[in-house]
């Protein structure tokens, strides 16, 4: 796994920066401006990616969550912790551009309507899951006390997706559906796409990185990262 | 699989499934709270009683908006299509507010039926285009419309 991580990492480098060049290239500068916003949409290419990262991080999470409880795999429970942090980032980033854009868009930073509310708990449940872990003395009381509050809070995952069809909010519905048209023009929707896979590959990236960080930190007993510490003259 | 790890499957899958039953219970309880706006519809039913602040959502009627010429009163129709309310507000309103848009108001009505706004923010669609298009589409008349948003999710007391 470490090897696997260490040959994948620098080819996520690459491609995550040229989609993410491309993607803001196409989007800032290609891309015309909404009838109704002008330039300021352009926010979404930072903020809906990070969204929709911030939920995708979170299943990967409370997935590796479930098997490190199931079947206590070593390298799950690596996995969920190495994505806390960044999974915490994307929710960040996502509430923060949401804000700037929704000051002179709606008039208001903030307001506690569904969406708004349930993606500050998700922001929560991040700090919360880290907080638990650093917590705890013992790492296994820390790994599975750890793991069943990330699968407990899986159930927000579904609530901040439907909560703008299920309650009034202030929040515009999802723009690209699964089973719909989406309502945004093409030549702005092309661009969105490559960030979400620019933001899909900063994630994985980071993730091996830290996967690795993580493996040799829990092995630091291990004969083969004593070779590896010797090789490299550290 | 071994007994032990079927045992732990299924705890897993109890726990999100109890978890689960009692969230929906919970934010069923609170839907009426979560609710951000009423719309004209709740408040013509009588959903609220006069003098209680809530926030009113719909869409600004067509050729509605009165503005003061000396102070920054204004005074506007809000409609869900079903049911309309007429909104008086004193302050600045925001880029998005125009007629035939979304907005979301928070306020209290009076015994006229007014609702008199202390804040008015604009509820932006989920349709994004290029000038070019939505000129094109507003003159094919196929301009899409966000009517169904509003009423479609009302609470009835």
């Amino acid at each position: 796994m470490y090897r696997f991580a260490e040959r994948l990492a620098p080819w996520l480098a690459i491609l995550c920066v040229l989609t993410l060049a491309a993607g803001l290239y196409l989007g800032l500068v290609v891309a015309p401006a909404d009838y109704e916003q002008g330039d300021s949409y352009r926010i979404i290419y930072i903020h809906v990616p990070a969204a929709w990262m911030s939920m995708f991080v979170y299943m990967v999470m409370a997935t590796s969550s479930a098997v490190f409880l199931i079947w206590r795999l070593k390298i799950a429970d690596i996995v969920a912790v190495a994505s806390a942090p960044i999974g915490a980032a994307f929710t960040a980033v996502a509430l923060l551009t949401g804000s700037f854009w929704g000051k002179p868009m709606w008039g208001t930073w903030w307001i506690w309507d569904a969406r708004l509310t349930s993606e500050l708990l998700l922001l929560f449940l991040y700090l919360g899951y880290l907080a638990l872990r650093g917590a705890l003395e013992s790492p296994q009381s820390a790994s599975k006390a750890a793991a069943i509050l990330a699968i407990v809070g899986v159930v927000n995952i579904p609530i901040i997706h439907f909560s703008v069809e299920w309650w009034n909010t202030l929040h515009q519905p999802a723009s690209i559906t699964k089973f719909d048209k989406p309502s945004m023009h093409i030549s702005m929707l092309r661009p969105l796409l490559l960030m979400v896979l620019a933001f899909q590959l900063l994630y994985f990236h980071n993730l091996m990185v830290r996967v690795r960080a993580l493996i040799l930190q829990r092995e630091n007993r291990a004969s083969w990262v004593a070779e590896l510490a010797e090789k490299n003259h550290v | 699989m071994t007994p032990k790890r079927k045992q732990r499957l299924l705890m897993v899958c109890l726990m999100l499934s109890g978890v689960g039953v009692a969230v929906a219970f919970g934010v069923n309880a609170f839907k009426q709270n979560i609710m951000l706006f009423h719309s004209p519809s709740d408040v013509a039913a009588g959903a609220v009683e006069p003098g209680t602040p809530f926030r009113v959502g719909g869409m600004v009627i067509d050729g509605s908006v009165n503005r003061s010429s000396e102070t920054l009163a204004v005074s506007f129709g809000l409609t869900d299509h079903a049911e309309n309310i007429t909104v008086s507000f004193e302050g600045i309103l925001p880029d998005l507010f125009r007629e035939g848009q979304g907005i979301v108001a928070m306020g209290s009505i009076d015994d006229q039926g007014t609702f008199n706004a202390t804040e008015v923010l604009a509820k932006h669609d989920e349709n994004y285009m290029p000038p070019e298009v939505a000129e094109a589409l507003e003159k094919a008349g196929k301009m899409p419309g966000t009517a169904a948003n509003y009423g479609s999710k009302t609470v009835q007391p």
